[in-house]
């Protein structure tokens, strides 16, 4: 009678949650897999360097070690480089948080009636079908080429994941169990809590883990295009764009990267610890 | 102890035109333990969601005297990000029940199905059978006057499935409440009830109605009895000329 269930994930196996293992190796062992194709992307880039281009064109592409060899040395680029992806950080946190509220907010309304669902979803769909390229110069032009457009241009690209896993987990508790709170007479709002945002609680890490992903990509968005203040590291990517600075936008390009792999790992760490916890434990 | 259902010559359509059940009239009384076998499709389950109170009726009535009514359902229809503990508590927060006293009853209750030692445990970390204890003492805690039991035991293995059967008829005779109790099995229906009700096949009506004389407790051997191998013979025979 004390049969535990084991359900299968798709997942490698290092990378599922291993009872006593702490949350930070978790995180390590999702990213090692990243990190080994980033060892792939050297690979082929040194082949395309020393194999694809000829040498009268290698500046185009300088081998690894020669981009990132005299970048990092160089503390009066590294400097501002990382100081732009700070503030590129903090600009994608708060358009992430206010995404956040904003997805979970609209999905509850939602939530809350048919009617209410098919009045409002179109927007949210019109609001993803959108090219956030479009969107740009209008955000631009109404709220200026700052830190407010910045953090706007995250919240929209980053809102969808957040409104639809959030709805989709508000609906996903099963009929036997509204029947089981309507035959105990639970009002709106003990169907809503007891009921309704449990059953969400792992889409809605989900929907963080992606919108974390797609807030990262907003802020290079906007940083490019937005230039006004001091700027962040989509800024300074389309400066060395610009100059031709081959080094260090390489460097600044492999920063991103970098960026946008912990960010998705460390949102995916605390999807997989929060989710497990929230069934009694590492089960799954 | 109060508890009665009484349903009055009870039709129900569904939107889709499907009439489930058919001038279905029952009664039941404190101290009655019915159970209802029907081909599948009949409209078992329509007919305790009628009961209930979570579908109305199409034509008939339905009423019911009970201070509580509980419901178990088919799946045990637990919350997994609960404990065993906090599923039974629910009841008791739904019903603004103080905390300290939804607390002892609750660990009452799985005491009762004997879960004691598995309160902390979330339902993923529980067989079949411990689920369907929680969801039995989930039933229980509110002290029905009223228990329906839609298949509840359907999906367990037979081990198991006896098992259960043989503690529920120990708590109707400890609780006292009155139960309506759907299956597909004739020879839990015969071991279970004081009464079954065959029904034929959609839309459903009750064909026959076979009391059942045996006393509470029942041991588990009384189904290798001659006397139950009787009736459980009359219920396939009601079963099989009307579906
Ligand atoms: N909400 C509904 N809307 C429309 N038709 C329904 C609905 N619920 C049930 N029905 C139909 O009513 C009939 C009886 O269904 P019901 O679930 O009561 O049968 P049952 O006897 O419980 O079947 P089973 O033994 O398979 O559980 C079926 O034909 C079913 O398709
Ligand atoms: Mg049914």
């Amino acid at each position: 009678m004390t049969t535990v269930e084991a359900p299968t994930t798709g997942l490698p196996v290092e990378a599922r949650a291993v009872p006593g293992r702490p949350w930070w190796r978790t995180a390590l062992a999702r990213s090692l897999p990243i990190l080994a194709a980033l060892g792939g992307i050297a690979v082929l880039w040194y082949a395309v360097t020393y194999l694809v281009l000829p040498a009268d064109q290698r500046f185009l592409l300088p081998p690894p070690h020669e981009a990132y060899g005299s970048a990092l040395g160089n503390g009066a680029l590294m400097g501002p480089m990382l100081e732009a992806l700070g503030r590129s950080a903090v600009v994608a946190l708060v358009g992430l948080v206010i995404a956040v509220v904003l997805g979970i907010g609209y999905a509850t309304v939602m939530s809350q009636s048919g009617w209410a669902e098919r009045v409002l979803y179109p927007y949210a769909v019109i609001l993803q079908t959108i090219p956030i390229l479009a969107l740009v110069p209008l955000i631009g032009i109404w709220l200026g080429y700052a830190f407010t457009a910045r953090v706007v241009v995250c919240v929209i690209i980053a809102l969808f994941p957040m409104i639809s896993n959030t709805l989709f987990g508000l609906q996903s508790a099963s009929a036997a169990a509204h029947d089981l709170l309507t035959l105990n007479k639970a009002s709106r709002w003990q169907r809503l809590v007891k009921l309704q945002f449990p059953a969400a609680v792992p889409s809605i890490f989900t929907g963080l883990r992606n919108a974390a992903g797609l807030s990262v990509i907003g802020v290079i968005v906007a940083d490019f295009y937005f230039q006004q203040g001091a700027p962040g590291i989509g800024g300074l990517l389309r400066t060395y764009t610009l100059r031709l600075q081959m080094e260090a936008l390489l460097t600044a390009v492999t920063l991103t990267a970098l960026f946008g792999v912990v960010v998705f790992s460390i949102f995916a760490a605390l999807d997989k610890a929060v989710v497990g916890r929230w069934y009694g434990g590492h089960t799954r | 102890m109060t508890g009665t259902l009484t349903l009055e010559g009870v039709t129900k359509q569904f939107d889709t035109g499907t009439v489930a059940v058919r001038e279905v009239s029952l009664d039941l009384a404190p101290g009655d333990f019915v159970t209802v076998v029907g081909p599948s499709g009949c409209g078992k389950s329509t007919l305790l969601r009628l009961a209930s109170g979570l579908e109305t009726v199409t034509r008939g009535t339905v009423a019911v005297e009970a201070a509580s009514t509980s419901y178990v359902f088919q799946d045990p229809t637990l919350l997994e990000w609960r404990s065993a503990l906090r599923n039974v508590e629910l009841v008791g927060e739904l019903r603004r029940v103080p905390r300290e006293e939804r607390r002892r009853r609750a660990l009452e209750a799985l005491e009762l199905v004997g879960l004691t030692g598995f309160e902390a445990q979330h339902p993923r970390k529980l067989s079949g059978g411990m689920r369907m204890r929680v969801s039995l003492a989930r039933a229980l805690v509110a002290d029905p006057d009223l228990a329906l039991f839609d298949e509840p035991f359907g999906a367990l293995d037979e081990i198991t499935r006896l098992q259960m059967q043989t503690e529920l008829q120990k708590l109707f005779q400890l609780k006292g409440f009155a139960g309506l109790f759907i299956t597909h099995s004739v020879s839990e229906a015969v071991y279970l009830s004081t009464r079954v009700v065959v029904m034929s096949g959609r839309p459903g009506r009750i064909v026959a109605e076979i009391p059942v004389p045996f006393a509470y407790p029942r041991p588990p051997e009384l189904r290798y009895a001659p006397e139950f191998a009787e009736l459980t013979g009359r219920v396939s025979e009601a079963l099989g000329e009307h579906s």
